[in-house]
């Protein structure tokens, strides 16, 4: 049982496994709830019904034939629309790749589909994953799914929100600057970015491949950590994927605090809205009160992280989607020559966001600068890295918010990109440095709102990360029971 | 890459290398110079860069099919079509090969890395090439050529080719097309670009140098080395000074040579054109030129304004490639006998000083990589010198089906050349059908065919009857006109069926005369 009562995925797995619920109406249920709600929310671009009812029996049929259809038995996930899927649409949120069906599935699918989850459909986000609210998407935006005023956040906005309105127990989303992160702490959800190299990018589509890492959304810490074990292990076809195990994110989630060093990141409070640092210092305070060992601390280099990242991710990005040309699949727009064809297609398939991206990174690269941004941009990240190192001497986790305020209103931040870009101020480092990030939700803000409290571990300590986003998760629940009256725990 | 810039430093070589020449190459050099060279004050100086395609099963970053000539687009999958989500990873094999190659070149072999070369090009399905930049694989060697010169090698990296652009149109020229087709059977196919210093001084030196890195490239097993199919691309980077200047002058490159001929020919023409430029204006301007073939002559490609800015940056698709030492070791040791040694080997057998076109035959039999086929049929006891001029000619002219013929085969038909059981042009046939089929046989061949030699007596009486039917001709033969021998020699092969041999045939033509 998750937080508001819904089935946990573990649950529903487990009842599919041992016959008493077929995946088939598991499945039959979360499509009538996407098709009853989904209407507002927009967080599905494509809903593939037919693919998952044909899935969902043939889980059945092997519960029936006695095989066990794994630990996601009949579970619906909802994926990220930049995960390739084998003749499902695959769109980015962009009019380039119009048409385009991938002949393949990305490992995590793959990996998915083999663990009898049930793939129900694609999930809105900023075009190319590069937003932070799901507004850059070419198909509209995705609302909130407690404010249909407000952004779910982004760029995995979809994912987050179909998780929260409690149409799926498990999506996927992709965190190249925190777009898992920002939008489970907007939606209330749980979400994740793993060590990069612990999940396989092969079939991610790439906006800056140094960054990107696929993860998990979830309503439980539990049901996170379920799902990193299932999409995570080595994979030969990403060379920058880790030749190790997965993680055994599971069997330390009630390990609990005591004696842990947490530090509180005075960079990850500082920016942030009072309402918002208010609940990491009351996270931190409850963290102590269950025998964790809590202190401030300040890594300055943080404050470096925005403005690399505005250089190596686009720089990457304007490499990254060169293919779209028009030549090989996707939109074309007709004109007298090839060149004169890709400006056409790009022109007329690429929104302003990416256009603004490419433009920085192209620049960024060109001969004379390169140096002077690029170059200097990745000695930036030299520093953070060596900066973690350094405080992870004296810590085993940090915490911090996970993004600066609450979901804000749709059009807010459109007119004004450095603002926008300011979202991700708290996510950014862990993308830069590689290390693992859990967002937990954290009580609400004044606006009644969540808010996420992010936990930062070193590279490879997901375990270790898992275990204090459990506790915090039943900090949270103790401090939600007497405010609501609740006592489901 | 370029070698043959203003800004490499100095003179071609370093001190090192100039005192290992011996003074025959100092000879030969001097003579290249007079040869070519169409005014005596002005230095050719060119530097090549060499692009081979790796001889792999698969292709560089993914498990496609690496052949050529096949349907277009069927070697193909997500990673060499470039599809979203798809990932590169770098084939083992490759990096042996390319190891090899720097082994071979007497290069550093170090560790290194791979870059990403951005620019627009419908055939290159990423928009980008993963190459090496800053840190190639191999760095710094030489290649010795058969004149006793030697040629520096900067650097050979690995790199992935791009697919092939055919344009359609009435002309066939890119700018009268209405259409273009795009092949990315090669696309991903690996290569390695192997860019010497500008030490080449003319163009039958850089044709020496094209000549023998093949030759490497094929005894090293990294290559086919076959120029035909683009499996070996070479351009040149040309610029003139005068004879004794230190500064190297301002160089073309020149790109679309596609044989050792066209290599020549466009650069002397690129000489001649830029010494007439420097002595009409002062200097060349540099720039990208395409040799023109049929027209004889270089135009201009793009200059260096319009040169595209590539945007290298570290590909992050792709970890540092740091082969241990033991990996290292292992190319080395499959690098097996540079082509100097294979000609010593395959003339040491010729038993006696090699007769000028037998040298010639030894450079073709290990240009093709012939050699061990013939240096095993030998040991089997084939006649060396006649097994060495039936693979230079017969083999060498169908290599593909000559390198999977079985060296037994080879050798029972050289051996019954060698004994009289085959005519020159029986032993020619039985080598043609063994080639067509795949192997098989010599004996069974001959024997179904009818060959054999005929016996003395009998060809006696042939040539006495053909020389009996043709009174007029044989009058006039026998006054002293020679060109009738083929006659007669036609009408006795008429007459056997091929079957006579035409040196017998000649000496019963001499003998009747008499």
């Amino acid at each position: 049982m998750t937080a508001d009562g819904s089935d946990s995925a573990a649950a529903l797995a487990d009842a599919v496994r041992r016959g008493e619920r077929s995946a088939r109406s598991v499945v039959e249920a979360a499509l009538g709830g996407i098709a009853a709600r989904d209407p507002e929310l927009h967080a599905f671009l494509h809903v593939a019904a037919d693919g998952a009812r044909a899935d969902a029996d043939a889980v059945d049929e092997k519960v029936r034939a006695g095989e066990d259809p794994g630990p996601l038995a009949g579970v619906p996930v909802a994926l990220k629309d930049n995960l390739c899927t084998r003749g499902i649409p695959t769109t980015c949120a962009s009019r380039i790749l119009e048409g385009w069906r991938p002949p393949y599935d990305a490992t995590v699918v793959t990996r998915l589909r083999d663990a009898g989850a049930v793939v129900v459909g694609k999930t809105n986000l900023d075009e190319f994953a590069m937003g932070s609210s799901t507004e850059n998407s070419c198909m509209g935006p995705t609302r909130h799914p407690m404010d249909p005023s407000r952004v779910p956040g982004g760029s995995s906005g979809g994912s987050a929100a179909a998780v929260g309105a409690g149409l799926v127990p498990l999506g996927l989303g992709s965190d190249t600057g925190g777009s898992v992160r920002q939008p489970a702490a907007l939606c209330g959800v749980v979400g994740m970015k793993p060590t990069y190299g612990v999940v396989s990018r092969y079939g991610l589509v790439a906006f800056a491949s140094s960054l990107d890492q696929i993860g998990p959304f979830a309503r439980s810490v539990a049901d996170a950590a379920l799902l990193l074990e299932v999409i995570a292990g080595h994979d030969p076809k990403d060379s920058t994927c880790l030749d190790r195990p997965a993680p055994e994110a599971m069997r330390s989630l009630d390990v609990g605090v005591e004696g842990l060093r947490v530090g509180v990141c005075e960079e990850l409070v500082a920016d942030t809205a009072p309402d918002v640092s208010r609940r990491v210092r009351e996270a931190a305070e409850d963290l102590a009160g269950t025998g964790a060992l809590v202190e401030e601390v300040s890594v300055p280099e943080m404050r470096l992280g925005l403005s690399a990242y505005y250089l190596i991710a686009p720089a990457e990005a304007s490499s990254n989607l060169a293919r779209y040309d028009g030549v090989r699949y996707g939109l074309r727009v007709d004109a007298p020559d090839v060149a004169q064809m890709n400006t056409a297609t790009r022109t007329a398939g690429f929104g302003p966001e990416v256009k603004r991206r490419i433009m920085l990174g192209t620049y960024a690269l060109s001969a004379g600068y390169y140096d002077a941004y690029y170059g200097k941009a990745q000695r930036v990240r030299t520093l953070l890295i060596r900066a973690f190192d350094r405080v992870y001497e004296q810590f085993d986790v940090l915490i911090g918010a996970t993004a600066p305020t609450t979901a804000f209103a749709i059009g807010e931040r459109v007119a004004d990109p450095l603002t926008m870009y300011l979202s991700d101020v708290c996510t950014i480092p862990s993308n830069l440095s590689g290390h693992p990030a859990i967002s937990v939700p954290f009580g609400a803000g004044d606006d009644g709102l969540p808010v996420g409290v992010q936990v930062l571990a070193p590279a490879l300590c997901e375990e270790r990360m898992f275990q204090v986003a459990a506790a915090l998760e039943r900090l949270a629940a103790a401090r939600a029971r007497p405010a609501r009256g609740e006592g489901r725990r | 890459m370029s070698a043959a810039g203003t800004s490499a430093a100095g003179a071609p070589g370093t001190n090192a290398d100039r005192a290992n020449r011996s003074d025959r190459a100092d000879r030969a050099d001097r003579e290249r110079r007079a040869d070519t060279t169409e005014r005596a004050e002005w230095e050719t100086v060119v530097g090549l860069e060499v692009h081979c395609e790796l001889k792999t099963q698969t292709k560089l970053f993914c498990g496609c099919k690496n052949a050529f000539g096949d349907e277009p687009n069927t070697n193909v999958c997500p990673v060499c079509l470039g599809l979203p989500g798809s990932l590169p990873v770098l084939n083992a094999f490759a990096v042996e090969l390319a190891m090899r190659i720097g082994e071979a070149l007497h290069c550093e072999v170090r560790p290194s890395s791979f870059h990403r070369k951005n620019y627009f090009y419908p055939d290159m399905p990423k928009d980008f090439q993963i190459s090496q930049y800053d840190e190639p694989i191999n760095v710094g060697g030489w290649l010795e050529l058969p004149d006793g010169s030697r040629v520096g090698i900067e650097r050979a990296h690995l790199e992935e080719d791009t697919g092939k652009t055919t344009h359609q149109g009435e002309t066939g020229r890119i700018h009268a097309a209405d259409y273009a087709l795009v092949d990315y059977n090669r696309a991903g196919v690996p290569l390695v670009e192997i860019v010497s210093r500008p030490d080449i001084r003319s163009s039958a030196q850089a044709r020496l140098y094209v000549t023998e890195l093949r030759a490497v490239l094929v005894a090293t097993g990294a290559s086919d080395g076959r120029m035909e199919e683009g499996s070996l691309r070479v351009d040149a980077n040309v610029s003139v000074r005068r004879v004794g200047a230190a500064a190297l002058g301002t160089r073309c490159e020149v790109k679309n040579l596609n044989s050792l001929r066209s290599l020549g020919r466009a650069i002397d023409y690129e000489v001649a054109r830029q010494v007439a430029l420097v002595e009409a204006t002062g200097t060349v301007v540099q720039e990208t030129r395409h040799w023109d073939e049929n027209a004889g002559r270089t135009v201009p490609l793009r200059s260096k304004e319009e040169a595209f800015d590539y945007r290298y940056f570290p590909e992050p698709d792709l970890v540092p490639l740091a082969p241990g030492s033991d990996w290292r070791a292992r190319a080395a040791g499959a690098v097996g006998l540079l082509p100097s040694a294979r000609r010593e080997r395959l003339a040491g057998l010729l038993g006696g000083a090699p007769t000028p076109q037998q040298v010639d035959q030894v450079h073709v039999v290990v240009g093709q990589g012939l050699d061990d086929l013939v240096v095993a049929a030998v040991a089997k006891g084939a006649p060396a010198g006649l097994a060495l001029v039936r693979a230079a000619n017969e083999l060498a002219a169908d290599i593909g089906a000559a390198l999977a013929l079985d060296a037994g085969t080879f050798g029972s038909v050289v051996e019954m050349e060698g004994r009289g059981e085959l005519t020159a042009t029986q032993a020619k046939a039985v080598l043609a059908e063994l080639l067509a089929a795949g192997g098989g046989d010599p004996a069974a061949i001959a024997a179904e065919r009818g060959f054999e030699a005929l016996s003395e007596g009998s060809l006696a009486a042939v040539v006495q009857g053909v020389v009996e039917a043709h009174p007029e001709e044989w009058a006039r033969y026998s006054a002293g006109e020679e060109k009738l021998a083929g006659f007669f020699t036609g009408q006795v092969m008429r007459a056997t069926g091929g079957k006579a041999d035409g040196k017998a045939v000649a000496a019963e033509l001499q003998r009747l005369r008499r």
